[in-house]
């Protein structure tokens, strides 16, 4: 499968303060993001997952290394044609109503009248605006602004998306739409492109990640060979017993009312506690096995770090 | 295409601009005052009207170009629009010379209406309208398109007070300018005759879009001026988007 996005040795410094002092925010950035998949783009605040965005873009010259998209060099304006981009906080005219602001993003890609009428329909739905396609963006939510940016970064019908924190500021329902349209892009073989602080929304929908930390990538690979099937721990949630009743067997988190949590790291001791809640009249409430989860991995990896 | 949409959201942008409207009004204001001030000046109240009507559109014609000219491109990077603009398909030539051409379509748009109501007032007076008068305007509005163009270079990489400073001075310069020519004229052969005469090659000559003399108290114009004039106006315009994309292309968008 070709590579949709190929990154070598990218390198970037800016020259911060009154006397500037050279800053290295990217140190040797190499990674490529193949062709239908969808690779999540983690790191804590200020790591270089921005500034990777802007150099792939064009917005920011590197100092050092190789971008290439869909086989292009980044730095051709062709090389965008079938890119779109979502950008972090999605800043647009806001005296345009949103089917303007799709009209004046389709005439910069050269889409004819016929066509982009079309588009511009169909985009609408896609982003639920229809309603509000004739309002001025000014007065848009924040969950709006967001659906508005990621029709514009749909109008070229693109075959890579790049989306810079698609899913912050939205609401859980919000959340799930874009969630669901990112989604739709893997079944219509789109590529995606995208950083989130959002853990659980990466897990659900990425099929490669790499974490970045410091200008420097630690952690690149399939989701699946990152995460682990492995039981960190199990909780038990009991009632009718007291927190005595388990000393030795595991720790105990909490006990409220007649309520215990406990936590067992120890798998063998699941059973045990099951039989002696059994024998003791206790009444087991919940009992959940924890598996490794991608904020797991990202915590330890960056900590480590 | 993609120039024209960048200029039809420039000029749709400018549009919505107050201080547009508020210059606009004080030329008006200036234009029409012109009557009152013929009626009290002695001489031909014609010529008064004819040289403050024509002065109105060039002073505020110029502050249009530059207090609009010097925050376009700078609001485009504060309010971080540019970031969705230069991810698509777009030179960032493209960029500046829609950006340019939004601003000129404004100033044409503007000097256009203050030019109607400047020879409405004149052919009040006279009862007919004079070619020359529309020459005149057609220089200053090619001096409006260069102090755009300067504009939109310092915007490039300044601020739009510190922008419209430079703008300003080189405006204020490109009219001073023909000093040079005589310092030149009594200075003797040597270094120093040679850097002065560098420096009124380099430095902008704003006289050559300025026949409101000649038009006003009907003076002969050299033929061949209106050309020369012209190529001038283009060529420095061309130098000096040429300068401001250049600037452009090695920004970086942080």
């Amino acid at each position: 499968m070709a590579d949709a996005i190929r990154i070598e040795n990218l390198q970037k410094k800016f020259r911060i303060g009154f006397i500037p002092k050279p800053r290295e925010i990217l140190k040797g950035i190499t990674f490529s993001v193949r062709e239908g998949e969808t690779f999540g783009y983690l790191g804590p605040n200020g790591a270089g997952k921005t500034t990777t965005i802007k150099c792939l873009l064009g917005l920011i010259h590197p100092d050092a290394g190789t971008i290439e998209i869909l086989g292009r060099p980044h730095t051709q304006p062709r090389s965008r044609e079938a890119l779109g981009f979502l950008p972090e906080n999605p800043y647009f005219y806001d005296y345009l109503t949103a089917r303007e602001f799709l009209a004046f993003t389709a005439d910069l890609f050269g889409i004819g009248r016929t066509e982009k009428g079309e588009r511009i329909a169909r985009l609408l739905k896609l982003v639920g605006l229809e309603r509000a396609a004739d309002l001025p963006l000014r007065k848009y939510s924040r969950g709006m602004l967001q659906r508005a940016g990621l029709a514009q970064a749909l109008v070229n019908d693109p075959r890579l998306v790049v989306l810079d924190e698609p899913l912050g500021g939205m609401d859980p329902l919000g959340r799930k739409e874009i969630r669901d349209i990112i989604v739709r892009f893997k079944d219509e073989g789109k590529t995606v492109f995208f950083t989130s602080h959002i853990l659980q929304d990466i897990e659900m929908i990425c099929d490669r990640v790499a974490i970045i930390v410091g200008g420097r990538i630690v952690k690149e690979g399939g989701l699946r060979d990152l995460v682990s099937e492995k039981v960190l721990f199990t909780e038990v949630t009991v009632s009718g017993l007291p927190p005595q009743t388990f000393s030795g067997l595991g720790e105990c988190v909490s006990a409220q009312g007649d309520r215990v949590l406990l936590k067992l790291y120890d798998e063998a001791r699941v059973d045990e506690v099951v039989n002696l809640i059994h024998d003791r009249k206790g009444r087991l409430i919940a009992l959940s096995p924890r598996t490794e989860t991608l904020e797991d991995i990202f915590v330890d990896t960056v900590t480590r770090t | 295409m993609k120039i024209r949409a960048i200029a039809g959201i420039t000029f749709k942008e400018a549009k919505r601009d107050r201080i547009l409207y508020l210059l606009f009004f004080f030329a008006a204001l200036g234009i029409v005052a012109s009557r009152v001030l013929a009626i009290l000046t002695v001489g031909d109240r014609v010529k008064i009207i004819k040289d403050v009507g024509l002065a109105s559109i060039s002073l505020f014609g110029v502050l249009m170009a530059i207090l609009i000219g010097t925050g376009l491109v700078y609001k485009e990077i504060d309010k971080k629009t540019i970031y969705t603009l230069l991810a698509k398909p777009l030179y960032r030539a493209e960029f500046i010379l829609g950006k340019f051409l939004g601003l000129v379509l404004t100033l044409f748009v503007m000097t256009g209406a203050m030019a109607l109501i400047f020879l409405a007032i004149v052919y009040a007076h006279t009862l007919k309208i004079e070619g020359s008068l529309l020459v005149a305007i057609a220089y200053i509005f090619l001096e409006l398109v260069l102090i755009t163009a300067v504009a939109i270079l310092f915007s490039s990489f300044s601020t739009p007070i510190l922008s419209s400073l430079f703008a300003l001075a080189f405006y204020l310069i490109g009219h001073l300018s023909w000093g040079l020519e005589l310092i030149i004229k009594k200075m003797r052969p040597g270094a120093g005759k040679a850097l002065v005469r560098g420096l009124a090659m380099i430095l902008p000559d704003l006289e050559n879009f300025n026949f409101k003399t000649e038009v006003v108290h009907g003076l002969p114009i050299p033929p061949g001026i209106f050309l020369s004039s012209f190529l001038y106006g283009v060529c420095y315009t061309a130098f000096i988007l040429g300068l401001a994309v250049l600037i452009f292309r090695r920004r970086d968008f942080i």
